[in-house]
């Protein structure tokens, strides 16, 4: 009797194996070829000079690219701005996410309305909300004759490098804070309705129960919600790209990273210090994301 | 919370003034995609069309040959990326949820790491494997290396990890196989889960720009998006038809986006919670 309960155990795991590696085929394939080769591949060639026209070619450079990367003026201006980006986005899609998500909490009516139309400018495609918004921007637009229309004085608004990467700015901070909005509100679902109360019955105001139990309770989705937004900021690319037609201009005053190592890799066919700079952008990334989940996790176990 | 009605009619005005804000650019572009170029060049601001004309629409499918195979091309991508996502995602996530193989462990931790590599990082080598396979400027350049998701199998392992073990026993012992106890009991039961990957997976591949722009430099392999920008280079300042031309591109994206709204909500807060 446990002779054949065992060989049909033993069967059952055999087929399970068999089908379970049968079901991850695809996956296993198409990550090995097409994420965790890359990856191999951009630390590898990171270190290397790339010589992409013709026949392919590497050749060992070792920290050459890195040292490029320091004496680079462009590099530290697609920083520069990014961190301008980061500073002005981030701290004004977050709390603009957070009362949209606290008035959409209240009880009002046709709040599923209302999200439904918030929500739109995140399903729409980056380049079509670029070409929106230059057109309202460009000098015969929506903006310019609202102006005239009040006898304000127009303005050229994306050709000047010190508004330009304000104006992709205010397009990002209205693209992006419904879908932070969204995070917001199902975090409100979770406070639960007794701390509400205590504080009714304590009597308290609602601008204290905002800052005493709304705010701290939904301290990790912010820190959360900056996170992913700092992230964001540094991956940006569609906006500047088409704003530019390519260049980062005027002046690159909207040159970000991204477009950096584009430019880099396609336009002047260095693959190598791209690469390299893809490292960069990488430990960026990776550090804020650990950052993020360590403390989140605190957090949650406090 | 209790609040009083000249509170609440104050919230009122700011949500109606947001919507206002979200709408008005929309509204904007869509009223240009109906004026002829004399009525927008003379720079009114009114939303309703003075002389309403469709010939923008008309004009942008004859003035641009490609215009349609854009489109054809979009839909293309877009259909069969999510496709193949909805099957590959839901097996592996399967797989790590409920079959018992050897590497079980070892591949739900490396695809959870993989979670944290966002696509820029393997941007240019993915571009280089492409380019030694000759898929550049192909639909499969395009379509088998977003075939899978890691987020999206990560959604479905949790989904499945939940899911009554009772179903799949009495679909052992009717005789049904792994795969047949999969394709026929479980992945109908899976419907919720499946509708919200439907939206963020077909949103991603519809809207995508960086990886179609390295990839593509045959015109007639743009997708939309790369259409657009490239219409625009050439039909700069004539505003009419660049946005009837992107009222075209963000209709079906609107139509899903209308049809799974339910699911889109529940998905972001996921992806958001646990991502």
């Amino acid at each position: 009797m446990t002779v054949s309960i065992k060989g049909r155990w033993r069967k059952r795991s055999f087929e399970d194996s068999w089908s379970g590696y049968l079901f991850m085929t695809p996956t296993i394939l198409i990550a090995s070829i097409f994420l965790i080769l890359p990856i191999i591949f951009a630390v590898v060639l990171a270190f290397q000079k790339v010589q992409l026209l013709g026949e392919v070619s590497y050749r060992f450079t070792g920290l050459k690219n890195f040292v490029r990367m320091a004496q680079d003026d462009r590099v530290w201006i697609a920083l520069k701005n990014t961190a301008q980006y980061v500073a002005v986005v981030v701290p004004i899609q977050t709390v603009l996410a957070l009362a949209l998500a606290l008035i959409l909490n209240s009880q009002i009516k046709g709040r599923s309305w209302f999200r439904v139309a918030f929500f739109l400018p995140t399903v729409t495609s980056s380049a079509v909300l670029t070409l929106i918004f230059m057109w309202i921007y460009n000098s015969n637009g929506l903006l310019n004759n609202l102006l005239s229309l009040v006898h304000l004085p127009t303005y050229n608004w994306l050709g000047d490098p010190a508004v330009a990467l304000k104006g992709i700015m205010i397009m990002n901070i209205w693209s992006t804070a419904p879908l932070f909005m969204v995070i917001y509100l199902a975090a409100l679902q979770d406070i639960p309705d007794s701390l509400y109360e205590a504080a009714t019955l304590d009597g308290a105001s609602r601008w204290e129960k905002l800052l005493h139990i709304t705010i701290p309770f939904l301290q990790p989705v912010t820190f959360f919600v900056v996170v992913m937004g700092i992230i964001g900021t540094f991956q940006l690319f569609d906006q500047s790209y088409i704003f530019s037609a390519g260049s980062g201009g005027p002046n690159d005053s909207t040159l970000t990273i991204v477009l950096l190592i584009y430019q880099y890799a396609f336009k002047s066919l260095d693959m190598g210090y791209a690469l390299a700079l893809t490292l960069m952008l990488a430990a960026i990334l990776m550090i804020s994301t650990i950052i993020q989940r360590t403390i989140f996790k605190e957090e949650r176990l406090d | 919370m209790k609040s009083t009605r000249s509170s609440i009619s104050f919230l009122y005005v700011v949500l109606i003034g947001y919507t206002l804000i979200t709408l008005l650019p929309f509204l904007w572009a869509l009223s240009a995609s109906f004026k002829p170029l004399a009525e927008i060049a003379a720079g009114g601001v009114n939303l309703i069309p003075e002389h309403f004309t469709l010939n923008n629409y008309q004009t942008i499918f004859v003035q641009e040959p490609l215009f349609a195979r854009w489109l054809i091309n979009s839909a293309i991508a877009a259909i069969s990326v999510t496709i193949l996502n909805l099957l590959f995602n839901s097996m592996a996530g399967y797989a790590l949820a409920r079959i018992r193989f050897p590497g079980n462990q070892f591949w739900f931790f490396l695809i959870l790491a993989v979670l944290m590599v966002p696509g820029q990082i393997t941007l240019l080598p993915k571009f280089l494997i492409l380019k030694s396979f000759g898929w550049l400027n192909t639909y499969q350049g395009l379509i088998v290396p977003s075939a899978v998701n890691a987020t999206f199998i990560f959604m479905m392992r949790q989904f499945f990890i939940n899911f009554p073990k009772e179903l799949e026993e009495a679909a052992a012992l009717d005789g049904l196989g792994r795969f047949g106890t999969f394709f026929k009991i479980v992945l109908p039961l899976a419907k919720p889960a499946l509708a919200a990957q439907t939206i963020f997976v077909f949103m991603g591949s519809w809207n995508e720009f960086l990886m179609p722009l390295v990839i593509f430099s045959d015109p007639e392999m743009f997708t939309l998006p790369l259409g657009l920008n490239a219409f625009k280079g050439q039909y700069i300042s004539y505003w009419n038809y660049i946005m009837a031309a992107s009222m075209i591109f963000t209709l079906p994206a609107l139509a899903i986006y209308a049809f799974f709204n339910r699911y889109f909500i529940q998905g972001v807060a996921f992806t958001g919670g646990k991502g």
